[in-house]
């Protein structure tokens, strides 16, 4: 059955993913709403910047990010200095590099639920006396809920699945970065590895399918029936 | 002694352009004219849900925006209750969350509108418990009178309160609206195209297009 190694590659890899979907998540609504709602200049800019971890080869965004979250980068020397944080080798670069490549798909689910809230619903509301504000959290968010979930499941599994950007950025370290995709590519390297191949594919698909059901569920739940993921 | 409406308000899209001068004393003013003629964005200047190119609007001496002082209340101070068109009922919210909704916001209403009895007159009682998704169109469109009213608004402003309903709902909801009219002193600026309508609620009359 599944060996103790095993089971602590599960262990990192769930936690790289809900790390990495937890951070992202508010960044990745405020994206949506920004680019569903807002005019400004820039917005194609910034469109194609959170689209570019979607197109371009995921090794170019890991590489992207050893050059800006390195130990010399920009970014990277800043952190160590001031926070003593180093991203690389580490399990919260795997984290950073999972968050980056699951941007994008996060950002697009929201968007198209935010685009589907009503805005006459907002002006409804604010004849009613809410602030933009107040009108945003009882009327906007909770109606792109579902998009939410949907965009967190969508994030969460394909967090579980990185493998390009964080063998180039993070590396492929046993019990620090060695998660799901890179434990099956490093078992395939070696002979007779087989069955842990097979098992640790098998975890991939349930834990996929496991919280793509969640989801369903969940959104069903909270939209009285009215709305899915699926 | 403060007129009920003041209103000054240019604005041009691109296809209309909307002039009003209207002043005057009427607890009732009707917007008449061909559909496509701004009356609707004449009522969202109103509720400050458009930013209009110029306007001076105040409703009992008090002014909700004047462009030469560049003052402009935000909609959701203008204290207005709007019966939009289209009802925008809440449809997430049940129908009791959707009455709460606006009463949440203004805790001490200006106008004691008695709920209960708001809830009577229309007829909504059973419906509490229901979703907007679940009603039908007579009752939707209670429900937004409703809705508005027990926000405790200063005025109200509807829009074609009546379309989208059959002969019988629509005189039952035209009746409902002068009762109300009736019982509460609350300012009404009422859209609508269809002058037998306008004719037996008012005789100001405001005309566009």
């Amino acid at each position: 059955m599944i060996t103790p190694l095993e089971w602590s590659i599960i262990g990192l890899s769930l936690k790289v993913s809900l790390v990495a979907i937890t951070l992202t998540l508010p960044l990745a609504y405020g994206l949506a709403w920004l680019l569903a709602r807002r005019r400004f200049p820039g917005r194609f800019l910034l469109d194609a910047l959170v689209h570019l971890p979607l197109v371009v080869p995921p090794v170019v965004t890991g590489w992207l990010l050893l050059v800006l979250l390195g130990r010399n980068g920009p970014i990277g020397s800043i952190l160590l200095d001031w926070l003593g944080v180093t991203l690389v080798f580490h399990w919260t670069g795997a984290a950073v590099a999972a968050a980056v490549m699951a941007l994008p798909l996060m950002v697009r689910a929201m968007r198209l639920s935010i685009d589907a809230v009503d805005r006459k619903l907002v002006g409804a509301a604010r004849t009613l006396g809410a602030s933009p504000w107040h009108a945003f959290r009882t009327i906007t968010l909770p109606l792109s809920l579902p998009g939410i979930l949907a965009g967190a499941v969508l994030g969460f599994a394909r967090s579980l699945g990185e493998f390009g950007a964080t063998i180039t950025f993070a590396s492929n370290i046993p019990g620090q970065t060695r998660t799901l995709p890179l434990a099956i590519y490093t078992s395939l390297q070696v002979p007779g590895a087989e069955g842990v191949v097979t098992r640790l594919a098998i975890i991939s698909i349930v834990l996929s399918l496991a919280a793509l059901l969640a989801s369903e569920w969940l959104v069903r739940r909270t939209s009285g029936g009215n709305a899915h993921v699926l | 002694m403060p007129m009920s409406f003041d209103i000054v308000l240019r604005h041009a899209t691109g296809e209309n352009s909307i002039a009003i001068d209207h002043h005057s004393d009427a607890s009732l003013v009707a917007i008449t004219g061909p559909s496509g003629c701004g009356k609707t964005t004449a009522l969202n200047c109103v509720a400050g849900l458009i930013t209009p190119q110029f306007a001076q609007i105040s409703v009992n001496g008090r002014t909700l925006i004047d462009s030469e002082r560049n003052v402009s209340l935000p909609a959701e101070s203008r204290r207005c209750g709007y019966i939009f068109q289209d009802a925008r009922l809440f449809p997430h919210l049940r129908v009791s969350a959707n009455l709460a909704y606006g009463m949440r916001m203004r805790g001490a209403a200006h106008t004691d509108v008695d709920h209960a009895a708001v809830i009577d007159v229309l007829g909504i009682g059973g419906l509490a418990d229901r979703w907007p998704a679940t009603l039908s169109g007579g009752e939707i469109r209670r429900v937004a009178i409703a809705r508005a009213l027990m926000s405790g608004p200063e005025f109200l402003l509807l829009d074609e309160p009546l379309s989208s309903l059959d002969k019988a709902r629509g005189e039952e909801v035209l009746g409902m609206i002068e009762r109300i009219h009736s019982q509460l002193s609350v300012p009404m600026l009422y859209v609508s195209h269809d002058p037998a309508e306008v004719a037996r609620l008012t005789q100001t009359i405001i005309k566009l297009g």
